[in-house]
């Protein structure tokens, strides 16, 4: 495949913090509209890499590309507004603003609106509409109004996401979108992810082994900063050294009904 | 089904009423208050509410907090008065009416200026940027005296040329109006960009920064867009300082202004965009009122400025809307007995305070006049055991009293914040 039919693209990625190396080469080729869920143990260096692809921190030496364009080095705003969106793993809004105000501000940018402070807010119906649209997406239509810091956490989450998708971007870094969530809350949520990030590329970091096989199609096992393994779910599970190094261990886990 | 959202509704009743009874007040209120003293303070306020709402954009709205807002506000009073300088000799044709439209493009230039630095950090850096460069203006009136006019400041005329319409400003009154004229453009322009996609980020860069780097947007350039916007109504503010006074010295770009923005837009309340029109109007009636009162007017505010910082950070604007917000559900009569008690017992704590501060006072500054002073009708000596006893037990009772009836208040208020949810839920239930 040639690499600018590829949504995301890694090639040899490190980062250094200090004398510690987390990130230690990776490579990763996501075709548009898959679905990627990262695993691995604790501090393998899962949210670390996704902080390198969103330009939170830019990477010690390596390439990220999106779309086949060079993304590494760039700042976050940049490559958002190349098509990349991430949320994150502790809930990551604007607490002071209600519910409909932080999905509108996420929606702004894309639709052209910039920095203008010539036009009203209330005149701009495109991006109206489309806020209504994504609140009854993520089910916070009756909280429309609500403070986000007033909203219950499996809410706020629902909210992250929808701050993240808002912006039409094409390609979606969700990290640990169910963590703190208990197990009815997480099938109905993994739903809901999948069904507003319907045709668009998704990667995901997970840690419930059952959401993982439910929602990927394919699946990154990173150990240590490096990915041992990005298959199917089916040739991961049977991979050897997959299940030496993590797997086991964690569908042992599940088996107990950990996490 | 998609609800069509509007913000502004074709007729929005309520606000129409708030801003023509602006509009009333501003034109009124000369009429009421018809001394000469009354008319420069009135004029004074309402360019201390354009500089208190500007200054507001940074920190209320942006989260910016800025110790050097005189800056712009003071670059653009000079640049005002010398283009009427210019204005006087004939170099410059245009009407005076429009001069502080130069000391806001003044004021917004040097926001550019000077911005592109301290917006580069945000947080305390950014505080403590904007203090450097407070200091760095300040420094610089003292060395360049031809433009800053060094001690003696600059002074020129507002009365040039002939009459137009019968207006030459030189009736402080006509001044008055060309300000309130200002004053309400201003303030509707400053309330309408709160509802701009600029203004909205701004309020999303104030509460979470790094978020707003991940929605497409970059801090740095919305906050020095805004930091520019509020350059430019602060200009405002200072050319028509400029015209009212008809001098300008070097304290209008001083850390002593910078910090009334600071300390009066606080106490006027950051969090609601009226708040600051409080804080410009107690800006005027401390700084002229107060001040012919009691020379320790300063102490006064600070102790004020302690207690609300403390007691309520959200300043008088909030005050006001949390109350609102009980009398809205009719609550309000199970408080208001405690609101009284509170108001007496304050007042028995400040009038002990207020007789100690001022013996003080009047030892340090008046000694060689003897000890008595008067001081609310009454004659104190400030070298008497009696008085001294006497102002403390007034003090440590008013202070013991308020302690009660502040617990007091305290859980009647938590009662009603609780009947307040119940009421919400009982009414969403419904």
């Amino acid at each position: 495949m040639s690499t600018t039919h590829l949504a995301l693209e890694l090639k040899d990625l490190r980062k250094s913090f200090g004398k510690s190396e987390i990130i230690r080469g990776v490579n990763l080729a996501v075709a548009p509209g898959e679905r990627v869920a990262v695993i691995g143990p604790n501090g393998a260096g899962k949210s670390t890499l996704f902080n390198l692809i969103s330009g939170r921190f830019g990477p010690t030496s390596g390439e990220v590309l999106l779309h086949g364009q060079r993304i590494d080095g760039k700042k976050p705003f940049e490559i958002n507004r190349m098509g990349l969106s991430r949320s994150f793993q502790i809930t990551n809004i604007f607490p002071k603003l209600s519910v409909f105000e932080n999905l509108r501000c996420a929606v702004l940018w894309s639709m052209g609106y910039r920095y203008s402070f010539w036009k009203f807010l209330a005149d701009l119906e495109d991006a109206n509409d489309r806020t209504e649209q994504l609140l009854e997406m993520i089910r916070l239509d009756k909280k429309r109004d609500v403070l986000a810091v007033n909203l219950t956490y499996a809410e706020q989450r629902a909210l992250e996401i929808g701050v993240t998708i808002a912006g039409g971007a094409s390609v979606i870094l969700l990290d640990e979108p169910t963590a703190g969530m208990s197990k009815s809350e997480t099938t109905r949520f993994i739903k809901l992810i999948r069904e507003v990030t319907e045709g668009k590329t998704l990667l995901t970091v997970e840690h419930d082994m059952g959401v993982v096989f439910g929602l990927a199609d394919k699946i990154a096992v990173v150990v240590y900063g490096e990915v041992i393994a990005f298959d199917t779910p089916e040739a991961v599970r049977a991979n050897a050294k997959v299940q030496e190094a993590y797997l086991g261990s964690a569908v042992a886990d599940e088996q107990a009904g950990g996490h | 089904m998609t609800v069509k959202y509007h913000e502004f509704k074709p007729y929005n009743v309520g606000r129409w009423v708030i801003w023509s009874l602006f509009a009333l007040v501003l034109v009124f209120a000369p009429k009421l208050f018809t001394s000469s003293l009354s008319v420069t303070m009135l004029s004074q306020m309402g360019i201390a509410i354009i500089a208190c709402l500007s200054y507001n954009m940074l920190l209320g709205h942006g989260g910016m907090l800025s110790f050097g807002h005189a800056v712009y506000s003071g670059l653009g009073s000079y640049m005002t008065i010398h283009a009427l300088n210019m204005l006087t000799k004939g170099t410059l044709p245009i009407p005076v009416s429009l001069l502080p439209i130069i000391g806001g493009f003044a004021g917004m230039f040097f926001a550019m200026l000077f911005g592109y630095v301290t917006t580069r950090k945000s947080g305390t850096p950014f505080a403590m940027i904007t203090l450097g460069m407070a200091e760095l203006v300040f420094a610089m009136s003292l060395m360049f005296s031809e433009f800053f006019g060094g001690e003696a400041g600059v002074s020129g005329n507002r009365v040039v040329g002939g009459s137009v319409m019968g207006i030459t400003y030189g009736p402080p009154a006509q001044m008055y109006y060309l300000i309130a004229v200002y004053t309400f453009i201003s303030v509707g322009l400053m309330f309408a960009f709160t509802r701009t996609p600029l203004g909205r980020i701004l309020n999303a860069v104030r509460d979470n920064p790094e978020r707003v780097e991940f929605i497409g947007y970059s801090t740095q350039r919305v906050r020095y867009l805004a930091f520019i916007i509020s350059g430019f109504f602060a200009g405002i503010a200072g050319g028509l300082g400029s015209l009212l006074f008809e001098i300008v010295t070097a304290e209008v770009v001083g850390a002593a202004r910078s910090g009334a923005y600071l300390l009066f837009t606080f106490l006027g309340g950051a969090t609601f965009f009226f708040g600051p029109i409080i804080g410009g109007v107690l800006m005027i009636l401390a700084f002229v009122l107060l001040s012919e009162i009691t020379k320790a007017w300063l102490l006064y505010l600070g102790l004020v400025f302690l207690f609300m910082v403390m007691c309520a950070p959200g300043g008088i604007a909030s005050l006001i809307m949390m109350n609102l917000r009980v009398a809205a559900f009719g609550f309000l009569r199970r408080i208001w007995v405690s609101y009284l008690a509170l108001a007496v017992c304050a007042l028995v704590v400040l009038l002990g305070a207020a007789v100690m501060i001022e013996m003080v006072y009047h030892l340090q500054l008046n000694g060689a006049m003897g000890s008595t002073l008067k001081f609310i009708g009454f004659t104190f000596d400030a070298k008497s055991l009696d008085h001294w006893f006497g102002a403390s037990f007034v003090l440590l009772t008013g202070l013991g009293l308020f302690e009660l009836c502040r617990r007091q208040y305290v859980r009647e208020w938590g009662e009603i914040q609780e009947d307040i949810e119940k009421e919400i839920k009982r009414r969403e239930a419904l």
